[in-house]
């Protein structure tokens, strides 16, 4: 009987694509988002309520869609206007770095990209550790989910940098206590940046849309 | 269920081991799940063997290392577990920790002959 010590990482593989990825889109001054949270909770909508916003600071910006099948989400996008590629995962429940890698040459295609949106399979779970080669993950949660989601899936939002809290015009007819999720949300992650949005009456659209602008423009800059 | 790529990517890392030392049959391999990773040890166990079946892999066992949230305080250096993330040094009471483990995951070595 041998033992052969191997410590590597179980995921280094996908780690050495994201990195590629990350660096080709670097390269191109593109910031990249993906965007992750439970079936549902808005991420979408936020893509189509932030667009018109977006266009008029103006950033130009492209959105790719991780979905377990259909083009429905990407669908939606365009019809905002917005470039979309629709990713079909099959059975896979999250986006990989090697998916990704595949849509970048559609990404490249368009002239002048400060800002890419990927949104990933509606899952608060698995995404956690596929790294896709983003600048920053960010994480949405809706009223309409309980406000311990971060105490009971701490991974995603120990891996997010940002925090979004939906469906806001929901929270008068929920026992969702905004407060109380911003605390737990901090205590997992200490360094969570977080905005409160309403895709309903567009509450805060505006202010997260300046926000993620701002970020991709100091990339531009750097 | 994403427990099943990653047993999917540690048999590929095990097989090109295997391979690269000459090891024909994988009696355990081992591997390090930090608490504050996505994922389940028990849905990790149930994956490995069911992928194992009918392959070379088949009757090796899966040894997990489980590893705990782990803090260190920036202003006294105490190491410590932290438990329902409590960001507070036991010891001084400072806010200011620093996580020092919790997202390990890694395949550690492997046995066979
Ligand atoms: N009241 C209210 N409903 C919202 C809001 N945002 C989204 N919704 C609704 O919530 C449902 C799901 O929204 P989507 O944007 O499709 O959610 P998603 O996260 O993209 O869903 P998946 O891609 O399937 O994971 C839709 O019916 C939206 O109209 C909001 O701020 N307020
Ligand atoms: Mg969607
Ligand atoms: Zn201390």
């Amino acid at each position: 009987m041998h033992e052969i010590l191997i410590e590597e990482k179980i995921l280094a593989r996908n780690d050495e694509i994201a990195a590629e990825n990350r660096l080709a889109l670097s390269d191109k001054g593109i910031y990249t988002i993906n965007l992750v949270s439970s079936p549902g909770a808005g991420k979408t909508s936020l893509i189509e309520s932030m667009a018109d916003e977006l266009k008029k600071l103006p950033v130009s910006f492209a959105v790719v869609e991780g979905d377990l099948e259909g083009d429905f989400d990407a669908k939606r996008v365009e019809r905002r206007g917005v470039p979309a590629l629709q990713i079909t995962t099959g059975r896979a429940c999250h986006l990989d770095a090697h998916q990704v890698s595949h849509s970048l040459q559609w990404v490249f295609g368009h002239a002048g990209l400060e800002l890419l949106i990927i949104e990933n399979v509606g899952n608060m779970v698995c995404p956690a550790e596929y790294d896709l080669g983003e600048d920053a993950m960010i994480t949405v949660m809706s009223t309409a989910e309980g406000d311990d989601k971060p105490l009971k899936y701490p991974a995603i939002f120990t891996a997010s940098e940002l925090l979004v809290i939906n469906k806001t015009d929901l929270a008068p007819y929920t026992d969702f206590d905004i407060t109380k999720a911003r605390e737990n949300a901090l205590k997992v992650n200490p360094y969570l940046k977080i905005f409160e949005t309403s895709c309903r009456t567009g509450e805060g659209v505006k202010e997260f849309a300046t926000y993620l602008a701002e970020l991709a423009k100091a990339k531009r800059r750097s | 269920m994403h427990e099943m790529s990653i047993t999917r990517s540690m048999l590929e890392i095990t097989a090109a081991q295997m391979e690269a030392n000459g090891i024909h049959s994988l009696k355990k391999l081992k591997v390090r799940i930090g608490e504050l990773t996505a994922v389940e040890p028990d849905v990790l166990r149930f994956c490995f063997d069911i992928a194992i079946k009918g392959t070379p892999f088949e009757g090796a066992a899966l040894e997990i290392e489980e590893v705990p949230l782990g803090g260190k305080c920036r202003i006294c250096a105490t190491e410590f577990k932290i438990t329902a993330f409590e960001n507070r040094c036991p010891k001084c009471g400072s806010n200011e920790i620093e996580r020092t483990s919790g997202h390990e995951l890694d395949i550690i070595s492997l046995e066979g002959d």
